[in-house]
């Protein structure tokens, strides 16, 4: 059994920093704050890599790799937490198994690329080492969250997450836009994250216990946990489904699903390399990696619920590639490109088929996705970061013809695009590729709007870069100060280089459901479809927003309503806004604050008014006068004699 | 020789008894009032006195704690008369009706 423990200093490297710079950053390290946070994380990246490298190639697998060896699941270290009873800990446990390897790799190498860039992007801010410290924050959490080996102890670090990005959407706090998005965040994914709680009391109340390997144990073979919460049920649903579901609820809202998504957009007011690390890589896929991490009870024990998680998976997906098409301030495009491509992630998990072929495929595809999209995701949300440290502006408008300014964010700018749009040979190709293939086996009509979103997303993709790099005459390289300082262009190199060669890793053989390797299957006629549709859209992002004029205006009119309706997000937050304040404030809001001041605010008044009028009644009696004291004195006396004559003779 | 009843006795111990509290409740006069607690006292002294020679003629407690008494009042008056004395610097006066700052 080799030793994994030092694993444990991954998340708490991160932490050390947090703590560091949390308490002496403002007054002791200042300028340094920043190397101090990036030296942690690039420790903490090391120590990930060499998990990653001895678990995946040399000590992970059982058995010969080449016949049937599949990865096993190691507890690299456990210590109880809070015990309730013998059978029911919340332990502090790390768990290593090929998707919490590849994530915690994700995690940190995003974390450093993001740390080592806003060394230039943050420079001269007031709050430098605060920024860093909350990164590290946000490291340690999320790096805690991915290792989880306790259900519970995977929510604690969830709301450690989603109280890190709290803290960093707020982090411009004297912006009130800014305060008033990371309110909506910390509102809406709190809200679900009830459903996660829910779900979690529910599961492990019935299987009757918190720790995620006996979990699923318990319910997906045939047990007397299993059959418990299977003939309980609710509305005529069984607790497992319901379990199962309001968990999956607490991964959409994290992981900015229809219709939980309204935050994200809005979280675009944090600093953008905040935006890259939180919003784009690792945050928002939360979500997904919890239902991976629960997949074997999805699948085995109730597909029904993957069924939903299907349909929700598409319908983001295919709305956000629509609203994203009219966007014109591009975080914001890039935030509802996000959520369309978690839409996929989401959508490839729900494609399981008990009895079809390629049953766990999906659960593959999602996972290869997750980590290519973590690369070219992060790279053109560094980029939008150098364009907008350079024009001091979000709106597509202020740009165009920047080709020449940028040339080294030009070229990152443009693989992340062919990446995300899926040409070969990127990576976003070949994990598109695996989710559009697990999506044909489970559901035509879902393979077809998926397919359809595919071209979409090349068009959005490419109205962004038309619009930023060309759409205007070519700018010179007259400015002040170059393109942008080393410690920004680095990362950037480093995620392109990923975004180009992270479709070559063999996921199918490092990172499948059951550990077993899976045939690889080869890239043939069915990559035609997609790839077709991809250079139609990019196509027509050239033909509309490649030379500056009237045509996107034309086109946009004679889509009349559709435009308009894509325009405003499909009215999706008029709507929030119209059920919380028409419907929950005047329903629910308005009797329960009547009730407050009449009946439980009455009350407590009634009882001080009535001491109040008691002791007005009573206090003549203390006159200062010492006779009146001992008349009283003296009748007392009086009344004790008369009571014990009468009474004891 | 015939005896003086004990009832006589008691019932001047009665009248003592209440004129000294009569005097306690309608005086204002400090000293007044500290007489007045004096009568009350020598009641309870011709009650002992009396008990013990008619009740328990061959025994002396009653006489001792009349002694007692005697020596606890001698006492008391030093005290009252201190008070009384204070009293009177800070209302340059001895009417217990202009005492009444402590009240609500």
């Amino acid at each position: 059994m080799p030793n994994y423990a030092y694993i444990v200093l991954v998340p708490l490297l991160p932490l050390a920093a947090f703590v560091v710079l949390g308490l002496f950053g403002r007054r002791y390290f200042r300028g340094a704050s920043g190397s101090v946070g990036t030296l942690a994380v690039l420790v903490s990246t090391g120590l990930s890599v060499w998990t990653a490298y001895r678990y995946f190639f040399v000590d992970g697998i059982i058995g010969d790799r080449n016949a049937d060896g599949g990865y096993r699941q190691v507890i690299a270290l456990k210590a109880a937490w809070l015990s309730f009873s013998p059978g029911l800990s919340i332990d502090m446990s790390v768990i290593l198994d090929p998707i919490s390897v590849m994530m915690i790799v994700v995690v940190s190498l995003v974390s450093l690329m993001v740390h080592i860039f806003s060394l230039g992007y943050m420079k001269g801010e007031s709050r430098y080492g605060t920024y860093f410290a909350f990164l590290g924050l946000f490291t340690f959490s999320m790096l805690g969250l991915v290792l989880s080996g306790n259900i519970f102890e995977m929510y604690i670090f969830w709301e450690l997450v989603g109280c890190s990005s709290f803290l960093l959407i707020g982090f411009y706090f004297d912006r009130p836009t800014a305060v008033a998005a990371a309110k909506k965040a910390f509102i809406v994914t709190r809200f679900a994250d009830l459903g996660f709680l829910i779900g979690i009391l529910i599961l492990s109340f019935h299987a009757e216990t918190l720790d995620f390997r006996t979990l699923i144990n318990r319910l997906i073979e045939p047990t007397s946990q299993l059959a418990g919460i299977t003939t309980a049920s609710f509305l005529g649903i069984s607790l497992l489904s319901w379990g199962l579901f309001l968990v999956f609820v607490g991964g959409a809202g994290k992981s900015a699903l229809f219709p939980l998504h309204v935050w994200l957009p809005d979280a675009m007011e944090g600093p953008t390399p905040v935006s890259a690390l939180i919003h784009a890589a690792t945050m928002v896929v939360a979500g997904v990696y919890l239902v991976a991490r629960l997949y074997p009870v999805y699948a085995y024990s109730d597909p029904a619920v993957l069924r939903v998680v299907l349909y929700v998976g598409v319908l983001s997906a295919f709305l956000a590639a629509i609203i994203a098409c009219t966007q014109t301030d591009i975080k914001r495009v890039l935030a509802y490109s996000t959520m369309s491509q978690i839409g996929y992630m989401m959508l490839a998990l729900g494609t399981f088929h008990p009895a079809g072929e390629a049953t766990t495929l999906g659960f593959t595809a999602s996972m290869f996705h997750l980590f290519t999209h973590a690369f070219f995701k992060a790279l053109l949300f560094l980029c939008a970061g150098v364009i907008i440290h350079r024009m001091h502006s979000n709106e597509m408008k202020d740009m165009g013809g920047l080709r020449k300014l940028l040339p080294l964010t030009h070229g990152c700018f443009l693989i992340a695009c062919l990446a995300i749009a899926g040409i070969p040979p990127f990576s976003g190709f070949f994990s598109k590729e695996d989710i559009l293939l697990a999506a044909w086996h489970a559901d035509k009509l879902v393979y077809g709007i998926a397919l359809l979103t595919s071209g979409v997303t090349a068009f959005y993709m490419f109205r962004l870069y038309f619009s930023i790099f060309w759409a205007r005459p070519m700018r010179e390289a007259g400015g002040h100060h170059g393109e942008a300082p080393l410690t920004m262009k680095l990362p950037l190199v480093v995620l392109a280089l990923g975004a180009v060669l992270a479709g070559f890793i063999p996921f199918s053989r490092l990172v499948t459901y059951d550990g077993m390797p899976q045939a690889a299957h080869g890239v043939g006629v069915f990559a035609v479809a997609p790839v077709t549709l991809a250079v139609i859209g990019i196509l027509t992002a050239s033909y509309l927003y490649r030379k500056e004029g009237g045509r996107p205006a034309k086109f946009a009119a004679a889509l009349g309503g559709l435009y308009r309706l894509a325009y405003h997000k499909f009215y999706i937050d008029e709507v929030y806004s119209f059920i919380t304040k028409k419907i929950i404030f005047n329903l629910i809001g308005k009797p329960a604050a009547w009730i407050d001041r009449n009946i439980v605010d009455g009350l407590m008044n009634v009882v001080a008014a009535a001491t109040a009028g008691i002791s007005a009644g009573i206090k003549g009696l203390q006159s200062g006068k010492v006779q009146d004291y001992a008349l009283y004195f003296f009748a007392g006396i009086a009344g004790l004699t008369i009571l014990f004559i009468y009474l004891y003779t | 020789m015939s005896q003086v009843p004990l009832s006589h006795i008691l019932m001047l111990s009665a009248a003592l008894f209440f004129i000294g509290m009569y005097g306690l409740f309608t005086r204002r006069n400090m000293i007044t009032m500290l007489m007045s607690v004096e009568l009350i006292l020598n009641s309870v002294n011709i009650n002992f006195v009396a008990f013990n020679k008619y009740l328990y003629p061959d025994r002396l407690e009653g006489v001792f704690f009349t002694l007692f008494v005697i020596a606890i009042a001698a006492a008391e008056a030093a005290v009252a008369i201190a008070i009384i004395i204070n009293l009177y610097r800070n209302f340059q006066s001895i009417d217990v009706e202009d005492a009444d700052e402590m009240k609500f």
